[in-house]
């Protein structure tokens, strides 16, 4: 058994004190988590129970605040295994209740001193369901959290949480995605590596913040992923011959991503199977002419009920979107590349959360189908898209 | 895809009697499913024998069946009430194997009745070991995931024997099919064990089948809570995971929700097993339970079991999260999908999601060890606790230390003052799991033990025993601060440190922590269980309390009613309780009040956030309490606090609750004073001219013996400061009188002994009343089956009385309205009367709500607790008659001569215990209480009435057959008629020598057999004990005297329990069943339904 490295229940309580103050002016009182320091972006809040690795390594999250309504955080500790990226991508996080000794078998190290390790301020010891409640009733906002033994006034912490960027206009997803391509081997039934070249087929992914698992999820449907960057061209992206293209996920605001919007329109033109997740969603339905909108306080979580409206079925779905796209839920949209539907709806609020062409091989969804963290309902559609590259060969 | 239309009316099966494993969930699991089918325009029709549930309630369904829930009654029901469909999930195994005896015997198809909830084929797979085990396997083929433990299905002694070796040794784990909470299952490390543990399974299981499998003890031990609908969405409502590691009953485990120590993917790699499970199961419509161990090392996870029904597990799951599974399930099975319902909570969203949680729910169990002195209390895979407590933190620790002081038990809450005693003796303790376990751990780590010897101890998993040393370091601050600031105070109260705890450890009194705790502004707040992690609005006020920052309770306008529920079930404390205080709710929300519930009981329906308009999930202490009034106070206005109905447990916060400035309704504390304090009742009788046994006081053998010798014997003793008839016993002689007082450690001269003369041959009878301060309405009469001196709970009993005439009850009526007067009751009173002789004598006084309330409501039709409720906050009884909740004239003590007979019987639970050499323990009754339920048999006559609540307890009398008699001396005489009755109706008579001369001498032939301390005879004669065990007795009379013959009957006994023989211990038992066996002999026996007796029962008082 792992000894304690956060000390005993008295050193805790005398850790640096933390505040976090919102753009509102609502402040909370708390207690220094991982790096001690200050930290800005917008704060939003994350209703996981589990999968706080996979959350803190999101590229989303690139410049959010993530509030964990789980109360317990880091119990489980940090592995090597789950991380969803190279490094920790949150602005900083708050939870209520942090571990002191992580337990088990795959932990390698704390989840504090991972925070530290990597510069992650956070707070802890706050009441994060007032917090939440907070969000939920005003809207995602900025958000600051200061940490130390010299904290600056109450009015100087206000001013300087108002002087950070917002989220809306925010164009974050190259500073997040690889510079330079990589390729991701297909995975054999043997569970090996499918020698580069020698894949059924190929899929050229536009990282845009881009998780690990999502082409983990197409290797192990035999493809081979050829992952570049956000800027990559047209060009670049026939140059690897791809079967399919596909258009990750990734931070800020899809009305800045008139880049990856036009790679699109080009890829939709030459009616090759494209597949979206998430900000890839968001881009198809720029692509096609629909708007996007920023949502009050977003969806972040792993239980949201999606209901696929082609089968009728409901899919408890893993969900990290603070902007959606705005298509009609009632009727078929006329579209420069054919007809278009919206595929997928939350239940819970009627938000679009997916899209399909009727015309061209190409669909997409808002939410995350590669599920880390969370449930693996929606594994099919990675199917789906394999069946578009069949189909697009026969 | 909405609703069936071409259902019109539904069958639903309850779950009996309250027994261990199988107990008050059903009762909220049953009710919220009957309201909602009735919702949906359904006929439902019901039926369960336990009288204590609110399901049973008239209005719950539109046929309510309190009869035998038998394969034979049910059919007599389905015959007469012809329903469309049967909803067999709901009420535990007992209804799923009776739907499933049912359809096996074509019963369903001759009555063209439909299996809604669950097919024959899923529940098959389900249940049967070996099914299961391909299920799992076809699970695995398929996604890669999920194994079961090596194991081998037995049938015989030799199959097991042999099984040992194919799994490659000891230690094994029996498990028999189809047995209720895990009945008969355990760990054999050895032969021996092994060859009792398997003997009892192959008995116990209906199929003579039992499982063998590898030990996986000490793993990790999780359960997913899952629901399907027929378009085939599953959601997984709620991940469970044990502190307790494998080996320990999920139901006598500590357990949390949601789960503490997994990954995402490791979680994930659960949830896709147990959504391949209920798919390959076929659970087509509703909910079903699956058990996980994960191994600590490298997460291997195999598969234990799963429950295709609601379960014990199901209803902590609601509780915990807020998602109501029965009620969803049942909507499921009448056609609705998962996502065409909506979330109660939140009104907005669809039920087709997983709730998420943003709290930590602890559940702790609740055992009643101290009542069986003699039963081994290692805990194992057979369930022994009788009750259970849930808590609510916003973190572990503060949940944990919740449920803990929710357990209303000495000794329950950590203790940090005094030695804790040695490490290495500590931690031996603590690597056998029994109640009270985790204190043993605590006082291990305040001994100096490190977190590494206590998983070594225990394999509690390294974060929760983190957890405790968190516990045990704020301690040690508390104990080493100068004074209380606010901080630390807040840091302990976060924590979930008691006032109580707090002052132990500081050496103030509770109150003055409590007010240096007020000045200092640390007040807890209320938060919300919404299902969602405030991601929605909630619409529905479930809260809990915490050391936070932001209270969520909103202000309301209307006057409210705090009701103070019962606590975890225990024996003595039920199911009953909770029906009064939901009664209560209901009634007073009809009369315009806000109800507002406080109760920690997960399995009640007191505890469903639909029952009242607010529910406080709590603790039920003195401080827990306080700070709900105090809530509430700056809510609104509160019209009072109800303490009456839930039993002893708010009874004994009343005074304390008044000193602090708390309105208390009804009944005032100082009348419950004057009922509970010797002296004050003794002065109330002598005021009223009422006679009680004589009695007196001793500290010493020679003043109980002068006692003693001045009243004569037998004299009933018992410690001074207990209750519930705890280490209460019938004294025949001077001998037995000398080594009780040498044997108890419970007297001292501060704790003295108390000596009652013991009333001989006197019939004990309960009369349960109203009062308002004018006038009394005497709810009902009931006359006990067994003589005085058996704990009222325990005995069978008949109301109306069927052998008290007008005039006695004339007389009981006097005698409780001078006392109810004398006393000052505003609401419910319940008296126990002797009548020895021609005298009454008053055995003792309860100013509150009693265990017969349900059953003397149902049994009369009025009902008592609604109108208690309401006399307590000032209603009349001629009010009350005037509005229409009481009759209009004439009361329970006066129904009319054809008014139908019921009869309550207690329900044991002697075959869940088992002594350390794993002997069974004896079953005699006595003076404390040991049952825990009860059923009613109601019909229009005695016998009939009796046969049904012997056929709902323990299974049908035996109408012909072998009868074994053996009966003390004092009994040989009232036994003569009732074994001539035997003979006539076709019986054999076996007896013991002794009994068998006795009946020879009056004409009765009975075959002699040899006692067991006889041994086998020279010619290969079995003994009696040898014939039960082989199947070879029908009925089983045998009544113990004094400790004389103890042992021989305590075998006979035992074998009777061993192989569920029915066994009578009273000769009124006796007397009893012989009416009941002549009418089962005489014709056929009907069903009638609750409405109807109530039709019949108005029309005759009208």
């Amino acid at each position: 058994m792992t000894t304690s490295i956060q000390g005993t229940a008295s050193q805790r309580r005398k850790a640096a004190p933390a505040v976090l103050v919102l753009e509102d002016g609502r402040t909370f009182r708390g207690r220094a988590y991982g790096a001690v320091g200050v930290t800005f972006g917008e704060a939003v809040f994350s209703t996981g129970m589990t999968g706080y690795q996979e959350t803190l390594t999101d590229p989303s999250y690139h410049r959010q605040v993530v509030v964990m309504t789980a109360p317990h955080v880091g119990n489980t500790g940090v592995n090597d295994d789950d991380p969803e990226s190279k490094r920790i991508w949150v602005a900083g996080y708050v939870v209520r209740d942090p571990a002191r000794v992580p337990s088990n078998w795959r932990s390698r190290r704390s989840l504090d001193e991972e925070l530290v390790q990597q510069g992650v301020v956070g707070i802890s010891g706050i009441d994060t369901r007032a917090l939440t409640r907070h969000l939920r009733e005003r809207g995602a906002m900025r958000v600051g959290i200061f940490s130390g033994n010299a904290l600056p006034d109450a009015g100087t912490m206000l001013a300087e949480v108002r002087q950070a960027p917002e989220m809306k206009g925010a164009s974050l997803y190259e500073e997040v995605a690889t510079k330079e391509t990589y390729v991701v081997p297909a995975i054999g039934p043997d569970g090996e590596a499918v020698p580069i070249g020698a894949a059924k087929y190929t899929v050229a992914a536009v990282d845009l913040g881009i998780k690990g698992m999502t082409p983990h999820r197409m290797a192990e449907r035999g493809i081979e992923v050829h992952v570049l960057p956000a800027t990559a061209s047209v060009e670049d992206i026939y140059a690897v011959e791809p079967d399919g293209v596909f258009f990750s996920n990734g931070p800020g605001d899809p009305a800045k991503a008139e880049h990856p919007v036009s790679v699109m329109r080009a890829v939709l033109e030459r009616k090759t199977p494209l597949f979206g997740i998430c900000f890839g969603n968001q881009i198809l339905g720029r692509a096609l002419g629909f708007g996007t909108y920023k949502l009050k306080y977003g969806h972040r979580g792993i239980n949201q009920p999606v209901q696929d409206r082609t089968t009728g079925k409901v899919e408890v779905t893993a969900h990290n979107h603070g902007f959606a796209v705005d298509a009609p839920l009632d009727k078929v949209s006329e579209t420069p590349y054919g007809r278009a539907e919206v595929s997928h709806v939350c239940l819970n609020d009627q938000v679009v959360e997916g899209l399909q062409l009727l015309d061209r091989p190409a669909f997409s969804v808002q939410y995350h189908p590669e599920a880390a963290a969370g449930p693996h309902d929606a594994a099919y559609l990675f199917d789906r898209f394999v069946e578009l590259m069949e189909g697009q060969r026969a | 895809m909405p609703k069936r239309t071409d259902i019109q009316s539904v069958l639903v099966i309850g779950s009996g009697p309250i027994v261990i494993g199988q107990a008050a969930e059903f009762d909220y699991s049953g009710t919220q499913a009957c309201r909602v089918l009735k919702a949906e325009g359904l006929r439902v029709i019901l039926v369960n024998s336990n009288p204590a549930t609110i399901m049973t309630d008239p209005e719950i369904a539109d046929a309510t069946y309190v009869e035998p829930i038998t394969p034979e009654f049910v059919e007599k029901i389905i015959a007469k009430e012809r329903p469309d469909t049967l909803l067999p999930t709901l009420g535990g195994q007992t209804a799923l194997n009776t739907a499933i005896s049912m359809h096996e015997q074509g019963v369903l198809e001759k009555y063209g009745v439909e299996l809604i909830g669950a097919n024959v084929e899923a529940i098959n797979k389900g249940e049967d070991r070996d099914l299961f085990k391909g299920v799992v396997e076809a699970v695995r083929a398929k996604i890669g995931h999920g194994e079961s433990a090596r194991s081998v299905i037995c049938h015989s002694m030799d199959d097991v024997i042999q099984g040992v070796e194919t799994l490659g040794g000891y230690p094994v784990v029996v498990r028999p099919s189809f047995t209720m909470g895990g009945a008969g299952s355990g760990f054999a490390h050895d032969e021996e064990e092994l060859r009792r543990i398997a003997g009892q399974g192959l008995t116990l299981s209906p199929t003579t089948e039992v499982l063998l499998e590898e030990s996986i003890l000490g793993w990790k031990e999780y359960e997913l809570e899952l629901m399907r609908d027929k378009h085939d969405n599953v959601v997984v409502v709620c991940s469970i995971e044990n502190f307790d590691p494998m080996g320990v009953h999920t139901g006598d485990s500590i357990t949390v929700a949601p789960s503490m120590t997994l990954t995402d993917r490791e979680y994930q790699r659960l949830r896709d097993i147990g959504i391949a499970i209920i798919r390959e199961v076929g659970v087509d419509t509703g909910g079903c339970n699956i058990q996980f161990a994960v191994n600590p090392d490298d997460g291997r996870i195999i598969v234990i079991e799963m429950n295709p029904r609601v379960s014990r597990s199901s209803a902590l799951a609601s509780k915990a999260t807020g998602f109501p599974i029965a009620k969803i399930a049942a909507k499921l099975a009448v056609g609705y999908t998962l996502d065409e319902i909506p979330n109660d909570i939140t009104e907005k969203t669809p039920a087709s999601f997983e709730p998420t949680l943003d709290y930590v729910v602890v559940k702790a169990p609740r055992f009643a060890f101290e009542k069986f002195p003699s039963a081994d209390s290692t805990l194992t895979t057979t369930m022994k606790s009788v009750g259970e407590a849930m808590a609510i933190g916003r973190n572990f620790t503060e949940a944990l230390q919740k449920a803990l002081r929710s357990l209303e038990k000495k000794g329950s809450q950590f203790t940090f003052v005094g030695e804790p005693g040695d490490k290495a003796e500590l931690l031996a303790e603590a690597v056998r799991p029994t109640d009270g376990r985790i204190n043993s751990v605590m006082q291990a780590i305040r001994a100096g033990a490190t977190p590494e010897e206590v998983f070594d101890a225990t394999k509690i998993d390294p974060w929760f025993v983190d957890q405790l040393f968190l516990i045990k370091e704020i301690a040690d601050e508390l104990a080493a601060a100068d004074k209380l600031d606010p901080e630390l105070l807040a840091e302990a109260k976060r924590h979930g440190f008691s006032d109580v705890q707090i002052g132990e450890i500081r050496g103030l009194r509770e109150d003055v922590v409590r007010e240096v705790r007020h000045a200092l502004g640390v007040r807890p707040v209320y938060k919300t269980v919404d299902t969602c992690a405030a991601e929605f609005a909630a619409k529905t006020p479930y809260f809990y309390s915490s050391y936070d920052e932001e209270t969520e309770v909103a202000p309301r306008e209307k006057p409210a009613v705090i009701i103070l529920g019962s606590g975890p079930n225990r024996i003595g404390q039920g199911i009953e309780f909770d029906y009064s205080c939901v009664h209560a709710s209901f009634a007073l929300s009809d009369a315009g009040y806000e109800t507002v519930m406080v109760n920690c009981n997960p399995e009640t329906v007191s505890t469903d956030y639909d029952t009242s308009d607010r529910l406080y999930f709590e603790p039920l202490t003195l401080e827990d309490v306080l700070e709900i009034v105090h809530a509430e106070t700056l809510a609104g206005p509160i019209a009072g606090v109800i303490v009456q109905l839930g039993g002893q447990t708010p009874l004994g916060l009343s005074q304390a609750l008044k000193d602090n400035g708390v309105p208390v309704v009804g009944t005032p504390p100082e009348a419950i004073h004057a009922a509970e304090d010797r002296g004050a009742f003794g002065q109330v009788l002598a005021e009223a001219g009422l006679p009680a046994p004589k009695h007196g006081t001793a500290t010493t053998f020679a003043g109980a013996k002068a006692i003693a010798d001045e009243i004569g014997y037998p004299v009933l003793v018992r410690p001074s400061y207990v209750l519930g008839g705890r280490g209460m016993e019938i004294v025949y002689d001077e001998t037995r009188l000398a080594s009780y007082i040498e044997e108890s450690t419970e007297i001292s001269p501060s704790r003295p002994v108390l000596v009652d003369r013991f009333l001989d041959d006197a019939i004990e009878i309960d009369v349960d009343a109203l009062y308002d301060g004018h006038e009394l309405y005497l709810g009902g009469v009931m006359e006990h089956i067994e003589e005085a001196g058996i704990h009222s709970g325990d005995s069978a009993c008949a109301l109306p009385p069927i052998t008290l005439g007008g005039f006695d009850i004339k007389r009981l009526r006097a005698s409780t309205e001078a006392i109810a007067k004398g006393v000052g009751v505003r609401g419910l009173i319940n008296i126990q009367f002797a009548m020895a002789g021609d005298i009454l004598y008053v055995l003792e006084a309860n100013p509150r709500a009693s265990r017969t309330v349900p059953f003397t409501s149902k049994a009369t039709a009025v009902p008592l607790a609604k109108a208690a409720a309401r006399i307590s906050l000032g209603a009349t009884v001629a009010e009350l008659r005037a509005e229409g909740l009481l009759p209009a004239v004439g009361d329970g003590g006066e129904l009319p001569l054809d008014a139908p007979i019921s009869v309550k019987e207690a329900v044991m639970p002697w075959s869940r215990f088992r002594d350390i050499h794993g002997r069974g323990v004896d079953t005699i009754l006595g003076p404390e209480m040991r049952s825990t339920g009860e059923v009613m048999g109601i019909d229009s006559v005695f016998g009939t009435a009796y046969a049904k609540s012997q056929a709902g307890a323990y299974g049908p009398l035996p109408t012909k057959g072998r009868a074994f008699i053996s009966v003390a001396n004092r009994d040989k005489r009232s036994m003569i008629f009732p074994a001539r009755e035997l003979v006539a109706h076709g019986f054999e008579l076996l007896a013991t020598s002794g009994t068998a001369e006795v009946l020879k001498r009056n004409g009765i032939n009975a075959t002699v057999v040899r006692k067991q301390s006889e041994g086998e005879g020279p010619n290969g004669e079995k003994t009696i004990v040898q014939l039960i065990h082989e199947g070879e007795v029908d009925l089983i009379v045998n009544t113990p005297y004094g400790t004389g013959g103890r042992l021989d009957g305590y075998d006979i006994r035992t074998a009777a329990v061993a192989r569920s023989v029915p066994c009578l211990t009273t000769v009124q038992a006796l007397a009893a069943a012989v009416q009941g066996i002549d009418a089962l002999n005489h014709g056929d026996v009907g069903v009638r339904s609750l409405q109807e007796h109530a039709e019949h029962l108005t029309a005759a008082r009208d």
